[in-house]
């Protein structure tokens, strides 16, 4: 068994290509238990593909990356059912209530005490009974995001979270990342703002794009 | 692992139930499209009873394309499907999740109507029995089969169209074996044959057509 209880997360040269053109190449990073990384660089540098890559979504072209030592091919259940992964759809059933949506995502991850408190800390208890079409987009995204605190997983890959919060939610979500972190928890994220998340190891995406490196 | 996949199911058919016109558009398309046949091919009851078969079945087909298209697409358009993707349950295993909440709002009300509209159609009092045997050993084939049609074209412009092509000819056995029970029951010859094709055909599509799903669904995430 690897050693769990210490999750490490790196990757070493990946090279990703999107149609035909490379996004990025030789690009390494590592995170070990209890880091945030945070994505940087201006549009198209390859942030969500980087992190979609890192879900598992998408396939290096080369390079590899490592969960605890072994290659996320090695075991792919246990690296897909240990992340939480946050991208630029909310994944929310129009014709559900608020509550039904997140009890759905909580009871695939075999969770289904915490979706009270969950709720509760994106202020979303009012509005657990309302079918969630009618919630607005900061809503759906706390909704979104009251996901990834209903069930735990050490890994989590947020593709721009803050995306139609208010200040009051990112704050919480601020709040969330660290409490995350405390209990050795990883977070990569990409953003364009500064979240005010203290120490935190920064990759600059536009110095792996093929341009810049000719 | 098993808690997962009810909960896709229930999910699944919570999004059905309380979205009530999917069903009842498939269940209205077949029972109309049905009943155009003595309009156009003429009141003979003979002639009715010789074509019911092969129309109950062939407008039952059609009835679950029209569902077919959206069985992954709502969830490929709002990021469902990548996070069902990355959860612990097999991808395989949600496509047969979302196959069997397909066939119990699909099927079962097809399987449903389906004598009804054989009366209409003045088939042999003798087939029924053998009709509701090959709509229950041949729907879920319709459904697992058509999850190859539904994930293939996700990302597809005119999926539904794209659907249609690809999935109807991998139904021509179904219909051939279907329709040549009914025929044999209406002619007191033995059912049986046919039944342990259909039946052959589901136990195959059961494994096969998730397999082949999952597969294709991972293509379109990438």
């Amino acid at each position: 068994m690897p050693q769990t209880e210490i999750p490490n997360f790196s990757g070493e040269s990946l090279h990703c290509i999107r149609g035909e053109r490379t996004v990025f190449a030789g690009l390494d990073f590592s995170a070990s238990s209890g880091s945030a990384l945070i994505l940087q660089g201006p549009n198209g540098s390859g942030k969500s593909s980087l992190l979609r890559l890192m879900a598992g979504l998408l396939r290096p072209a080369s390079g590899s990356l490592f969960r605890d030592g072994l290659t996320i091919e090695d075991d792919p259940e246990y690296h897909r059912s240990s992340l939480h992964y946050v991208g630029h759809h909310d994944a929310i059933k129009p014709v559900l209530t608020v509550s039904e949506n997140l009890s759905f995502w909580a009871g695939v991850r075999g969770e289904t005490k915490s979706v009270g408190a969950a709720l509760e800390r994106f202020g979303l208890s009012p509005l657990a009974d309302m079918a969630a079409r009618l919630l607005s987009a900061g809503q759906r995204r706390r909704l979104n995001l009251a996901r990834i605190a209903a069930s735990p997983a050490p890994l989590w890959l947020l593709d721009e979270p803050t995306t139609a919060l208010d200040s009051a939610s990112t704050a919480v979500l601020v709040e969330l990342i660290g409490d995350h972190r405390a209990s050795g928890g990883i977070a990569v994220m990409s953003t364009h703002t500064d979240l005010g998340i203290p120490e935190t190891i920064d990759l600059a995406l536009d110095q792996f794009s093929p341009a810049s490196q000719h | 692992m098993i808690k997962a996949f009810t909960h896709i199911l229930v999910r699944d058919l919570r999004i059905s139930m309380r979205q009530g016109s999917d069903i009842v558009v498939v269940v209205m398309f077949f029972v109309i499209t049905v009943s155009l046949f003595p309009f156009g091919v003429g009141p003979e009851g003979n002639i009715l009873a010789r074509i019911a078969a092969g129309v109950v079945w062939v407008c039952a087909m059609l009835a679950t394309l029209l569902s077919l298209d959206r069985m992954f697409l709502n969830d490929y358009d709002d990021g469902s499907l990548e996070l069902l993707a990355l959860s612990s349950l097999p991808l395989e295993a949600v496509v047969l999740a979302k196959s069997v909440a397909h066939w119990l709002v699909t099927g079962l009300p097809l399987i449903a109507a389906a004598p009804l509209l054989a009366m209409l159609l003045n088939m042999a009092t003798e087939s029924y029995l053998t009709l509701l045997a090959v709509m229950v050993l041949g729907t879920p084939t319709l459904s697992l089969m058509g999850t190859i049609g539904a994930s293939l074209t996700l990302g597809a412009r005119r999926a539904g169209v794209l659907v249609s092509i690809l999935v109807l000819p991998l139904y021509i056995p179904v219909l051939i074996f279907a329709v040549g029970a009914i025929d044999a029951a209406a002619m007191s010859l033995p059912t049986r044959p046919h039944l342990l094709f259909l039946g052959a055909m589901l136990a195959a599509a059961l494994p096969l057509a998730p397999l082949a799903s999952a597969a294709a669904i991972r293509q379109a995430l990438t």
